[in-house]
This record gives structure tokens, C-alpha cells and sequence, in this order.
């Protein structure tokens, strides 16, 4: 890892971040990196601007995001929350995504799109939680243990929650 | 051509000048030249007072071009030499094409589907691209004419949901009407722009654009002076000209009805009715009902009346078909109808009544309508333009764009591997990894795909490269990491690496049927006279240019930052501006291009340092010096 994402936006490399600050620090780059700042000039110029707003727009889409922003505070403790080789979930997360899963189905074959809509809100009801928890674990206790199993568990949330947004556009379609 | 003014490296910069920088709106149906004269956006009138060019280009008899009103008023005279619309088949192949039955041109069968279409006129084949460039030289003469120097560059609008095909053409186009493009940009962004600005608008807004040809719907965020898209989606193929389609299909089955021995039309009549159609379609904007009447070239009268509840009815499918986009677009940008504080109509075709009730009944608010929908894109592409080029000087206008098309890669099964999903903000890079198939594979076939489709087959193809030279290894072992960048024009670069042995396969993407290199050269050939010489001064005219640019930044860059570098190294960039200034004075115009390669090369550090400082300034003195680019 090359530069930490928190520096570049001048942030503490905390979970609970302010995301106003985080929003407007990331424009103040944007109005001096982007490329729209080097039209004219020199090939030199244009490339390293182009690969500035790039790295901004990547941390930016990296720390907006809490399920993004956990994995990556724990990358920069030396903890790699997903694996190909570490996928152990604990056994009533795992039931409760087959849940999710089997009313995900059952819409897509009804076609129901507010059904879709209402499982969206409760799994977004179950992220708000972790991302609570989170805050504390991370921030507070620093038990990156626990929360390394909370993190998996909001990536595998977010994945859900994209199933369900490809759902309901196939459904539109 | 003289070169640009350079004060001494260390004096004050030249004073601030005004420099000349147009927008342009480059339209299915009408395209327009705008520019900022004393701080207002305005648009460049021709000298008979017309601010919309009708895009259409005529090759005439004795080999002249015709563009604009003239060209329009022969449409049905001269079909197949008259071209319209021609943005409709920009960067696009025969089989993209679905009603060619509809279109009165002579489109060339080629024995390739996939490559890019042509059309048979008087004056020879040629390509929408070429077609484009006409009404771009058209403009481009307009605003020198009105502007009395020479011209910067142009900012050029495109449709958000043009792929990259399409932006290549487009881009294409510019270079052939010679305009230094200083960017391509969106339509509806360049509309937010427009709007925003006017009205110190704040929060989040929809733009809702339904143009002669296409149709885009953009939601951004404004917030002093930053215009964030959120979210852009749309459909290229559907616009103005297909409500006028509507119309002339009911006005064909209106006469089959009455006439049982009805031969289909020629492309002198099909044109003949379209223009009826349309007129029926503006005439209907604020009438109830419109009579179509014409006599067709076999002296048949054709006399219809058609009420606004039998165009409603007509076109309902059309307008129903926009709101499909409108919704996806929401859905992304994950805001509620609450969310949005204004909807922004652009594009002529947003006066017929039935689409401003659709946008009213979806966002449950009155749209906004206070701007000239024919002009707001030019005139925001024009500030945009300006801003560009360095001419405003409390500069806190920034475009933060998208890419409106998901990018991705072939992978085993023709299925797609999505590598940049739609709507990240440009410039965006992402890189995957691949490996190999089999033991002992050498070579590896890349295949670049633009589409939401999970099957390579619904999705367009952009590009085919090949990565040679693998080390044979075990399948599964060797590591290439596929990268992708899209620059702020949203335009595509791929390169290909093998991570153990660095073998590096790197291709700007044009896309598969787009124009080569060759045929670009050969067009602007043609169209300079043919004359070698001509190609030799307007090389050599274009590297002094580049010349003159570079010096000039580099010169301005070292009078302010100059103190980031040390004195050696400043001198090193000095002595080889010198070189350059004598080189260009040169007529080796190979030379001079190597002279700016060398200049380039030796400020890369310089500018590393001043984009860091820079950064470093943005945030309050926040020490960046950690930033390897």
C-alpha cells in the first residue's frame, strides 16, 4: 500500500469519520488535482494530475463506504477480514443469509418488487446495527478480532443488497 | 504562425489575456456554437441572425458542401445526397441500424456487418464521422468569424449514455474540422452547468434530456460551484425522431386503409413525410389537432388530420420508455422522489406536452422550464469551455462526471467479468487479475466489452488485443493484471501486464470498427487539398502550436513553483526550453515533436512536486510529501 487513504484526506484513521469532512476535503483535492485544472498543461502535468484524481476518487469510494472503510482500517492493521481461504461465518449469520436468500428468490420468481424493496429495508436495518458495533470495536476496544467477524458480515450484506438491486432491475426490464 | 508570447523564466507571467474558447453542442437535430464574452454565456448567431444550425449537410453537384437551413429546405428535393441526423449513427455498424427500411440513405453493404457504416453520395462514401466534421467546420467558422482570432479549443457535448464508440467518433469528428478539443462532455451536465449557475442553485437536481436522437437523464449534486453526477443513465437510439417516426408510420397506414393498391415510398417521399410529421409534431405543442397535407411524387394528395389525444396515444410507448432510465438512474444515485429539489427539461423534444406531464406525474413537482432547452447545453459547454482554458479567474467551478456504461472483460463461457461498474466518478482506474487456462500457455486473447449484460454477445464489443509472450507455466500460475483506465473525456485505455515477467501489452481502445489511424490521415487529406505539402505545413503548423503550449506552461509553471525543485534541476528544465524555442524555429516539424517529448520528460518530477504542493495546500499545509504517483 503505497499511501494511507486517511492521510490523503487528512482524517484520523478511525471507523466513525465525519463524513461532511471527508466529503469536502476530498473536493478540495478535486479542485486541485483534477484534470479539468490541467488542460493546458504540459503532458507531464496532465498524467500525474490524472493519476491524483484517480487514487482520490478510489480512497473516496473507499472510506464512504462503512463495509469498504472497516476492511480497509483493518488492512492497516495487517488483517485481511476477506480470503479465498477465510470464508467461516458463524452458523446464525449463515441461517439468517439462507433466509435472505430463499425471500430473494421467491420475489424474483413472483416478481414482486416491493417485496424486494421491504427486504432491502431490513437488511439495511441489520447493517445499521454492525455499523454500530463497529464504531465501538474498532474505535473504542480495539478488538479487531471481533471486529474482523462484524466486517465480513457487512461485505456479505452489501453483496446481498446489490443481488437484490440487480433483482429489482430485472424485474423493471 | 506565430508563437506564443513567453515572458523570462522568473519574471512576472504574461498578463492575464482573454483567451478564445467555444462550446459546442453537437445535436441530432440542430447544433450550436456558444462562447463567454464579458462573463456571460452566449450563443453565436450566423449572419443571417440564426442561432440553431440544422444538422444537415448536403454534397452538392459541382462538389461544394452545403450545412445548416439550405441543406434542410432540399431534404426531400435531394434525399440520399442530404444527410440528417447523421449523430444517429455515429460509431456504429450496420447491424446496430434496426429500421434502414425508414432512413431514406443509401447505406453500403459492406461484407463486414461490424465495421463502421458508410453512406453512398454523390460526393463519394462517407462516414457520419466525416458528415459531423462538416457541421463542426460550419460552427467553428461561425465563431472565428464573431470572434475575430483564433480559437483555443472547443468543449464538445455528447449524449451521457454515448459509449465509447460513439465519444471516439465524436472525438474523431473534432479532429477532422481541425478543433483542439479540450474536452468532451456530457449534455445534461453541460445543462446543469448552464442552470446551475444561472440560478445559484443548491442540492440535488435531475436533468432530464430528450434531444432529437437521444435521450439521457442525469442527477447531480450542486454545491458551490461543484456539479457531482450521482447517477446517469438513458437510451442512445431514442428521441425526437422517433415521435416524428410515429407519426409517419399512422400517416402510411391511414393510406393503405383508404387505398388498397399502395406501393411503398421512395426516399423523396419517405423525406417529404417525415418533415410533414415533424412539423405536425411541433405545430401539436400548443394546438389540438394538426393537418397533414402533401402530394406524393406519384401525384396521390395525401390530406390527414391528427388530434394531440391521437399523437398522445401514439407516442405513449416512446414516453413510457424514458421513465425506465429515469427510475434506474434514481436507484443508483439511492435518493427517494423526496430527495430530488428540481427537475431541469433540456432538448427541444421536452416541449411536447405529454413528456412534461410524464416528468411531472413521476417526480410529483412541476419541471423547470425557465431556460431555453435548445440552448442550455451549448451555452454550459461554452462556460465550461471558458473555465477550461484558465479565463476565470475565481476558479471554484469543478465537473465531477461518470461513466454511464459498466465496463468489462471477456471471460471463459462468453460470460462478462465487469471491471468498472457504471456510474464511478472519472478518472477511474481498476485493475483484475487473470491467469492462464492451460499448461504451457503463451499468449492470452483480451476481448473489452461496454454493457450491463452478464453475455459478451449483449454487450458492445470495444476492443480484441492479445498479450503475447507468457513464460509457459502451469495453468492457474501466471498472474496478468488486466488494468483499466477511463480519463475525464470518459474514453478507455487498457494494458495488459504479466506480473512475473513484466511483458506489457498496452492499447488505447478504438473501438473494433472504428476508424484506424490511415483512414484518418487519408480523410484529412482529402479534405486540405491533397497536396503533400499541405499535410507537411499542417504538421509542422500543429507541432509549433504544441510547441508554443508547452513552453508556455512549463515557463508559467517554473515562475510560481520554480522554489519546489532545486536550482540544478530548474536549470535543467531551462536549458531545455531554450532547445526548444530554437527548435521550433526550425521547419523539422519530427524535431520539434521530440524536442516537447524531451522537454516532457524532463519536468516529470517538477510536476509531481507541484501537483503534491498543491494538495498539500488544499488541505491547510497537510504534508503530502508521501504521495508516489
Amino acid at each position: 500500500m503505497s499511501l494511507n487513504y486517511y492521510v490523503l484526506f487528512d482524517l484520523d484513521p478511525i471507523f466513525n469519520i465525519e463524513l461532511e469532512t471527508l466529503e469536502s476535503n476530498y473536493r478540495k483535492i478535486q479542485s486541485e488535482s483534477h484534470p479539468d485544472r490541467f488542460v493546458t498543461a504540459s503532458a507531464a502535468e496532465k498524467l500525474k494530475s490524472m493519476q491524483l484524481a484517480t487514487l482520490a476518487n478510489e480512497a473516496y469510494l473507499i472510506l464512504k463506504n462503512p463495509a469498504n472503510r472497516a476492511k480497509y482500517l483493518l488492512e492497516l492493521q495487517g488483517i485481511t477480514a476477506i480470503s479465498e481461504t477465510n470464508t467461516a461465518m458463524p452458523t446464525d449469520f449463515l441461517m439468517q443469509q439462507m433466509e435472505w436468500r430463499e425471500m430473494l428468490e421467491d420475489a424474483i420468481t413472483a416478481k414482486n418488487i416491493a417485496a424486494l424493496e421491504n427486504l432491502l429495508s431490513e437488511i439495511q436495518i441489520e447493517a445499521k446495527s454492525l455499523q454500530s458495533s463497529l464504531v465501538k470495536l474498532l474505535d473504542e476496544e480495539k478488538d479487531y478480532v471481533a471486529a474482523t467477524a462484524a466486517t465480513r458480515k457487512l461485505i456479505f450484506i452489501d453483496k446481498v443488497c446489490a443481488d437484490i438491486h440487480r433483482a429489482i432491475e430485472q424485474i423493471e426490464n | 504562425m506565430a508563437l506564443l508570447q513567453i515572458s523570462e523564466p522568473g519574471m512576472s507571467a504574461a498578463p492575464h489575456q482573454h483567451k478564445l474558447a467555444i462550446g459546442i453542442d453537437l445535436g441530432t437535430t440542430n447544433s450550436l456554437v456558444a462562447t463567454v464574452k464579458s462573463a456571460m454565456a452566449t450563443v453565436l448567431q450566423d449572419e443571417h441572425g440564426h442561432a440553431l444550425l440544422p444538422s444537415v449537410v448536403r454534397y452538392m453537384p459541382d462538389g461544394k458542401v452545403v450545412v445548416g437551413h439550405d441543406a434542410q429546405a432540399q431534404q426531400s428535393n435531394d434525399p440520399v445526397n442530404t444527410i440528417a441526423s447523421a449523430k444517429r449513427f455515429m460509431g456504429r455498424s450496420l447491424k446496430d441500424i434496426a429500421d434502414r427500411a425508414h432512413i431514406p440513405y443509401n447505406f453500403v453493404d459492406s461484407a463486414d456487418a461490424t465495421k463502421l457504416l458508410q453512406l453512398q453520395t454523390r460526393a463519394g462514401l462517407k462516414t457520419p464521422v466525416e458528415i459531423s466534421a462538416e457541421i463542426l467546420k460550419t460552427l467553428k467558422m461561425r465563431a472565428e468569424k464573431s470572434l475575430g482570432g483564433e480559437l483555443v479549443g472547443a468543449v464538445i457535448t455528447v449524449p451521457a449514455y454515448f459509449d465509447d464508440a460513439q465519444r471516439q467518433a465524436t472525438k474523431d469528428a473534432a479532429r477532422l474540422a481541425g478543433l483542439n478539443v479540450l474536452r468532451l462532455l456530457n449534455e445534461p451536465t453541460a445543462a446543469a452547468v448552464a442552470y446551475g449557475l444561472d440560478n445559484a442553485a443548491e442540492g440535488t437536481f435531475v436533468i432530464y434530456d430528450l434531444g432529437g436522437g437521444t435521450f439521457d437523464v442525469s442527477i447531480l449534486k450542486l454545491s458551490k460551484g461543484v456539479f457531482e453526477v450521482l447517477a446517469t443513465n438513458g437510451d442512445s437510439a431514442l428521441g425526437g425522431d422517433d415521435f416524428d417516426h410515429r407519426i409517419y408510420c399512422w400517416v402510411l397506414d391511414k393510406i393503405r386503409e383508404s387505398s388498397s393498391s399502395f406501393k411503398p415510398l421512395g426516399e423523396e417521399d419517405t423525406r417529404l413525410l417525415l418533415t410533414k410529421a415533424r412539423q405536425a409534431k411541433e405545430w401539436l405543442t400548443v394546438n389540438h389537432e394538426a393537418q397533414i397535407v402533401c402530394r406524393l411524387s406519384d401525384g396521390t394528395l395525401i390530406d390527414v388530420t391528427l388530434t394531440a389525444t391521437k399523437f398522445v396515444e401514439l407516442t405513449q410507448q416512446l414516453v413510457i420508455k424514458t421513465l425506465s432510465p429515469t427510475r434506474k438512474a434514481m436507484r443508483d444515485a439511492n435518493l427517494a422522489l423526496a430527495d430530488i429539489k428540481g427537475v431541469v427539461l433540456v432538448g427541444g423534444a421536452t416541449r411536447m406536452p405529454q413528456v412534461r406531464h410524464a416528468v411531472e406525474e413521476y417526480f410529483q413537482q412541476t419541471p423547470l422550464t425557465n431556460l431555453d432547452p435548445d440552448k442550455v447545453v451549448a451555452l454550459g459547454a461554452a462556460i465550461q469551455a471558458n473555465a477550461l482554458v484558465g479565463n476565470r479567474s475565481d476558479d471554484n467551478l469543478l465537473l465531477l462526471d461518470v461513466t454511464p456504461l459498466s465496463l468489462g472483460l471477456e471471460t471463459m463461457g462468453g460470460l462478462v467479468e465487469k471491471i468498472i461498474p457504471r456510474n464511478s466518478t472519472l478518472p477511474v482506474a481498476r485493475a483484475q487479475d487473470f491467469t492462464t487456462y492451460k499448461d504451457g500457455q503463451t499468449a492470452m486473447s483480451i476481448q473489452v466489452v461496454q454493457g450491463e449484460r452478464e453475455l459478451v454477445a449483449d454487450c458492445r464489443s470495444l476492443a480484441h488485443f492479445e498479450l503475447r509472450g507468457i513464460p509457459p507455466m502451469a495453468a492457474g500460475a501466471a498472474r496478468i493484471r488486466v488494468t483499466f483506465q477511463v480519463d475525464a473525456d470518459g474514453l478507455l485505455s487498457v494494458s495488459a501486464r504479466e506480473q512475473s515477467s513484466g511483458i506489457e501489452a498496452h492499447v488505447v481502445v478504438k473501438p473494433s470498427y472504428g476508424l484506424t489511424e490511415d483512414e484518418i490521415t487519408h480523410m484529412l487529406k482529402s479534405s486540405f487539398g491533397s497536396a503533400e505539402v499541405d499535410k507537411k505545413a499542417r504538421m509542422l503548423a500543429e507541432a509549433r502550436v504544441s510547441a508554443g503550449a508547452i513552453i508556455g506552461a512549463v515557463s508559467l509553471a517554473l515562475a510560481r513553483d520554480g522554489n519546489l525543485i532545486s536550482a540544478k534541476e530548474k536549470h535543467t528544465i531551462e536549458a531545455e526550453i531554450q532547445r526548444l524555442q530554437t527548435t521550433a524555429k526550425t521547419d523539422d516539424a519530427t524535431a520539434i515533436n521530440k524536442a516537447i517529448d524531451t522537454l516532457n520528460h524532463a519536468t516529470e518530477a517538477f510536476a509531481a512536486a507541484r501537483m503534491n504542493a498543491s494538495v498539500s495546500r488544499a488541505l491547510s499545509g497537510k504534508n503530502l510529501d508521501s504521495i508516489n504517483l
